[in-house]
């Protein structure tokens, strides 16, 4: 078989970072490479090199046996490459249609033939059995549609080597094992995959091949027959990996948050949390499985006051919580680590001690009256710094040149550092090195041994199923069941999330 | 402002715009030599004009003065992330206001009617900004528009204003009656009262800016608006806060130039000094302190524009190109590329929709 | 049902024609006449808005662009002896105020508020330094009697005889619509408005077509120029465009962004202003002059906060499109 990739010696650092060191990779027609590595390993920087959107420092790539010219992404596509991106690059106001078509269109003196586009898209579609409606428009898509749209659009170019970045992060584990289904079929047609992902599982089901990358360096390549997940962690993280999170008996007491017939609306105005009710105890972590964007970031924003609620209660310690008043749930007792911590979680130009006490600045001992007290706040931030392990030299440092993984520490810092009754933990540990997912764990779990009620909100059924102590599954806005989690098995869960009834 | 500044000294904030006069000033050169002048010719008058005798001084701080706090006026606002093109309106809304108050009342000792006038320059300065601050804060309409808007709405009802009820009877030139010897502020030191309150009002807002819990809460929002959402910072208050606040300094800028330079409102004698704020704002880094030399920079050359056409022929409006130069030398990152620390960036934002 | 610009505009135009033409039919077709000339100006402006924007770049310069090839237009114009020659410096002198605005925007990543404001100051320093008295174009723009049309009844004069930047700009308006929503460049201008790492990861150079648009919409914004100082007038003041670039803006956004929207948007303006205007010729209203001036701003202010909320802007507009960082 023909080698359709060869990357010989590329790195690639952004200022100080280095995402690739030297790294050499091969790719043969109708193979799947698996390219395996934990959040932050440089796999994402070493697909957009292959593709032309991310020039490399140095090394070469070739296609075909062609060398590329770097940052060229043309180029690529014109050579056969087709990438399906973590994020997914399609244009939410366009129809199905004019994302496929996008930068080749079918046209006669630059006027596109809309009519032959549609048909085009409908025989793709059927070509390879991934059905969609050529007419609808991106942003009513559900993910798993949206998704195909991606690898419609990837096959469109006639692709010789798919790339695709992290496609299952978005999916239930039914629409994955579809996914992996309809790879297996693109490999036998003669196609090169590479496949990016973190979860083992996937890889052993899938891979021809696997390559595992740490730390911006490849450790090696191996197949999954010489290989076991242990193994795969162990390589990945460059230590013994516990994949189960210690923790003791959860002692569950009196109710402290309770959501009662809760309705929220997305940004789009739809109502996407419809008539939620849900308890959480002190003592336990509740975890919220669900596949993204069936109303989970609604249902905390709601929580915490953040987003309008059309209906509902949200009532914490007895207490209810006004509508559209953060600094009220605040108060109440709720802490939040927001899903999104560049977003929400940070002001990255401010110092780290600033950002510590981005919620409680006017108030004792960070403030007395109308003045800040700046002494009381390096204090603070010293001592968090130091308690909670963030790795910066002092805190005095502007967040920006944080990691990932300690720009995270920071929001848990904050919001786990003062009066613990309700804490809202969506997405905690996303983007975030193993080494900081451990600790976040181990101080959601503590904060639950100090009485808090929990409420863990994650796409990682992984991390749902080893921390939570109940589990609620959400589909389409709703709590469709709800586990103890020794009861709870991956498939039902699995189906649940999918919206099927179990 | 931050807990406490990184250790390392940052000089970038103080030589990219010195750099970035220094070009301007090479261009503006340039341009005067095609016109056959000798450029160091012009520069040394303007220079010695300016700053080179005590008098020289007095007239360019005089002419500083409503510039630092135009500059404020803008600079607060760039804090909140909110780009008020509109100080020039607020400027003179307060300018006349002031003068109606200063003409209008009558018997009042000095100590009373200074004040008063300069509340009311302060308070229609900030009811201007106020229609821009409401359509920003509640309907999501970009404040550079409503502010330009804004100017020319202003400026056409001061026109109405003195050209009827607020004219002075049986005069032709339409302005408004002289204020009343009670308003007319006094000198201090040989400089106009107007500049020390000026650099008060500096010192003010600064130690706001850096101790205050609303001094966070502006800069929080003007950094991140959606972390400052979520740390329970109210958006809307905010942001009519500092809108509010630049509108009361730019009605205090226009009620100085009446009070102590000007005597009374004429339309048209106040014109620029607001756009001028744009310039100082961005050149002092939109930093509460740094306008005061911003200003006195371009008061200079504001001051000595005409006695450069006088002793060396050149337009005087090159000090209009001159500063237009330095704006754009001082905000494109040409200049500062040279030095690597570009993180002191203000706030700012972009797109219509909020 | 949703607001459109076009049903306010033909409310008011049928409004506004019924009354003058119970009174004087001559009136009523000159009020027409002259709202396509206020009108004019306004939507080729709003085109630069919309070329820049559906291509995610603010310009907020356009008032400095119109102003600066308005300068440029009449002395070129003037020197020359020759006023076509005027335009194209005019359009020409555009188009290079898009290029740096494109270079700051999109290579340098400025903020494009700022960028924008710097066009204008940039503008308003040039026109005001080279400004000279006593200078006078031969003449202005030939109008054009359209052959057919002109002999139409009512129709006929209102819209015949206009000069040859009106006759242009309309056709150009309906040019960029039809590119815009069925070409391909119109499909991939709106695509990097919207989401550039697609586009880009479409093999579109979200660059190329960011510097593309923004200086041809330059030189729209110089044929705007042109058209105030050598079509409209025939001088030039110094700021002389009175803020006719960000009222344009209103309109682009009253027009949803789209040409045939800000079209109607700018008739609308034009109507309302030449409606008030015949009015106080005819002194049934007693306005002072001051307020006629500001009916345009407040205007301005109004339609914004009509529309604001309710309508949606490019989504990429505004942001400076990092390659390494999609
Ligand atoms: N555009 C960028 N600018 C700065 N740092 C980046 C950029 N892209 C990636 N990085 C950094 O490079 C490293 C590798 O990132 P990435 O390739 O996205 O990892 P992965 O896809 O394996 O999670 C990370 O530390 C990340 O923070
Ligand atoms: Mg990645």
């Amino acid at each position: 078989m023909r080698t359709l990739l060869e990357v010989e010696g590329v790195s690639k650092g952004f200022g100080s970072v280095i995402a690739n060191e030297n790294i050499s990779l091969t790719v043969k027609e109708g193979e799947i490479l698996a390219l395996l590595g934990e959040n932050g390993a440089g796999k994402s920087t070493l697909v957009k090199a292959v593709f032309g959107l991310v020039k490399p420092d140095a090394g070469t790539i070739k296609i075909n046996g062609t060398v590329m010219e770097s940052g060229d992404t043309a180029a690529a596509i014109a050579s056969g490459v087709g990438m399906v991106h973590q994020h997914f690059q399609l244009v939410p106001v366009m129809s199905v249609t004019e994302n496929l078509i996008l930068g080749d269109e079918p046209k006669r003196f630059g006027v596109v033939n809309i009519k032959q586009a549609r048909k085009e898209a409908l025989a793709l579609s059927e070509k390879y059995g991934l059905e969609v409606d050529p007419d609808a428009i991106i942003e009513d898509l559900p993910v798993g549609m949206a998704q195909r749209v991606e690898i419609l659009k990837a096959l469109r170019r006639d692709v010789k080597l798919l790339i695709l970045d992290e496609p299952t992060a978005v999916l239930t584990p039914q629409e994955t094992d579809e996914l992996l289904e309809v790879l297996r079929n693109l490999a036998k047609r003669g196609v090169g995959i590479l496949f990016i992902t973190h979860k083992l599982r996937e890889v052993m089901a899938v891979a021809d091949r696997i390559a595992v990358l740490r730390g911006g360096k490849l450790m090696g390549t191996t197949t999954p027959k010489e290989s076991s997940e242990a193994k795969l962690a162990q390589m990945m993280v460059g230590r013994e990996v516990v994949l189960r999170v210690e923790k003791s008996q959860a002692k569950p007491k009196d109710v402290l948050l309770s959501i009662k017939n809760l309705r929220v609306s997305d940004d789009r105005k739809l109502e996407s949390v419809k008539d939620l009710s849900l308890e959480v105890h002190a003592g336990e972590i509740l975890g919220i499985a669900g596949v993204e964007g069936n109303g989970q970031r609604e249902l905390v924003e709601a929580i915490c006051s953040m987003r309008s609620r059309l209906s509902g209660e949200v009532i914490v310690k007895g207490q209810e919580i006004p509508n559209l008043n953060p600094r009220a749930a605040h108060l109440a007792g709720v802490s939040h680590i927001p899903e999104d911590r560049e977003k929400h979680g940070l002001v990255t130009s401010y110092s780290i001690a600033d950002n510590l006490v981005l919620n409680r600045f006017d108030q004792a001992p960070f403030a007395k009256g109308w003045i800040r007290n700046l002494e009381e706040v390096a204090n603070n931030g010293e001592a968090l710094v130091e308690k909670f392990d963030i790795r910066a030299p002092d805190a005095y440092l502007s967040a920006s040149s944080l990691s990932g993984g300690n720009k995270q520490k920071v929001v848990v810092a904050r919001e786990l550092s003062q009066q613990l009754d309700v804490v809202v933990a969506a997405q905690p540990t996303r983007g975030v090195d193993v080494g900081s997912i451990e600790f976040i764990h181990n101080q959601l779990i503590a904060a639950r041994d100090a009485g808090a009620a929990v409420l863990l909100v994650s796409a990682e059924l992984d991390e749902i199923l080893s921390l939570a102590d109940r589990i609620a599954v959400i589909s389409n806005g709703k709590i469709v069941a709800i586990f103890n989690s020794k009861e709870a098995d991956r498939n039902t869960i699995g189906r649940l999330m999918a919206g099927l009834a179990s | 402002m931050d807990a406490k500044q990184s250790r390392k000294l940052d000089f970038s904030p103080i030589l990219v715009p010195l750099l970035s006069i220094v070009v301007a000033l090479a261009f503006g050169g340039i341009l005067i030599f095609i016109q056959g002048i000798n450029p160091l010719l012009a520069y040394r008058v303007l220079f010695t004009t300016a700053f080179g005798s005590f008098d020289g001084i007095a007239i360019t701080l005089a002419k500083a003065t409503p510039l630092i706090l135009s500059g404020l006026a803008v600079a607060i606002c760039l804090r909140a992330g909110l780009f008020n093109i509109g100080a020039q309106g607020q400027l003179i809304s307060g300018a006349l206001a002031s003068a109606w108050a200063g003409y209008t009342f009558v018997g009042l000792p000095a100590l009373v009617h200074i004040p008063l006038a300069l509340i009311f320059g302060a308070f229609f300065g900030a009811l201007v900004a106020l229609v821009a601050a409401v359509l920003k804060a509640y309907r999501g309409v970009h404040e550079v528009i409503t502010t330009i808007m804004l100017n020319s709405i202003v400026i056409a009802l001061s026109d109405y204003l003195t050209s009827n009820p607020f004219k002075e009877p049986d005069q032709p030139l339409t302005r408004t009656p002289k204020i009343q010897d009670s308003a007319q502020m006094p000198d201090l030191l040989g400089l106009p009262l107007g500049f020390f309150l000026a650099i008060g009002l500096s010192i003010i807002l600064w130690w706001i800016m850096r101790n205050t819990t609303t001094g966070f809460s502006i800069e929080t929002i003007g950094r991140n608006k959606n972390a400052g959402w979520y740390a329970g910072i109210s958006v809307k208050k905010t942001i009519m806060l500092s809108m509010l606040i630049g509108g009361a300094v730019a009605g205090v800028a226009g009620a100085v130039e009446t009070l102590s330079i000007i005597g009374r409102f004429e339309p048209a004698f106040n014109a620029g000094l607001g756009f001028d704020g744009i310039t100082v704002a961005l050149l002092g880094r939109a930093n509460p302190l740094g306008v005061i030399p911003a200003a006195i920079l371009i008061g200079g050359m504001r001051a000595s524009g005409s006695t450069v056409q006088f002793e060396a022929g050149v337009a005087p409006e090159l000090v209009d190109l001159l500063l237009a130069m330095i704006l754009f030398f001082v905000t494109a990152p040409l200049l500062a590329r040279f030095f690597k620390n570009r993180k002191e960036n203000v706030a700012m934002t972009s797109g219509w929709s909020n | 049902m949703k607001l459109r610009t076009s049903h306010y505009l033909i409310f008011a135009f049928l409004a506004a024609f019924t009354y003058f033409y119970s009174k004087d039919g001559l009136v009523a077709t000159s009020v027409l006449y002259t709202a396509i000339q206020f009108a004019l100006p306004l939507a080729l402006a709003a085109m630069v808005g919309v070329m820049c924007e559906r291509t995610g770049v603010v310009n907020i310069g356009i008032e400095g662009t119109m102003l600066i090839s308005a300068f440029t237009a009449f002395f070129a114009g003037a020197i020359l002896k020759n006023t076509v020659q005027g335009m194209l410096v005019g359009v020409f002198t555009g188009a290079m105020m898009g290029l740096l605005l494109a270079l700051m925007a999109v290579n340098w990543k400025m903020d494009q508020i700022i960028a924008g404001v710097i066009l204008n100051i940039l503008a308003a320093g040039i026109t005001s330094f080279y400004y000279r008295q006593n200078y006078s174009i031969p003449s202005t723009l030939d109008p054009i009697d359209l052959p057919v049309v002109g002999a139409w009844p009512i129709l006929g004069p209102v819209l015949s005889f206009h000069g040859p930047i009106t006759y242009f700009g309309i056709f150009f308006i309906l040019g960029l619509w039809f590119a815009l929503y069925k070409t391909s460049w119109g499909l991939r201008s709106r695509a990097v408005g919207e989401h550039p790492s697609s586009a880009d990861t479409a093999g579109v150079s979200v660059t190329r077509l960011r510097y593309l648009n923004v200086t041809v919409a330059g030189a729209v914004g110089g044929l705007a120029g042109s058209y105030l100082a050598l079509e409209a007038v025939g001088i030039f003041e110094r700021g002389f465009t009175a803020g006719k670039g960000f009222t344009a803006l209103a309109i682009m956004i009253f027009g949803r962004w789209n040409p045939l929207g800000a079209l109607a948007a700018a008739l609308f303006f034009g109507l309302t202003q030449a409606v008030t205007n015949q009015l106080m010729i005819d002194e049934v209203v007693e306005i002072p002059p001051q307020f006629i001036n500001m009916l345009p701003y407040i205007l301005t202010i109004v339609v914004l906060a009509i529309s604001a909320g309710k309508v949606r802007p490019p989504a990429a507009e505004g942001i400076p499109y990092e390659k390494e960082k999609s």
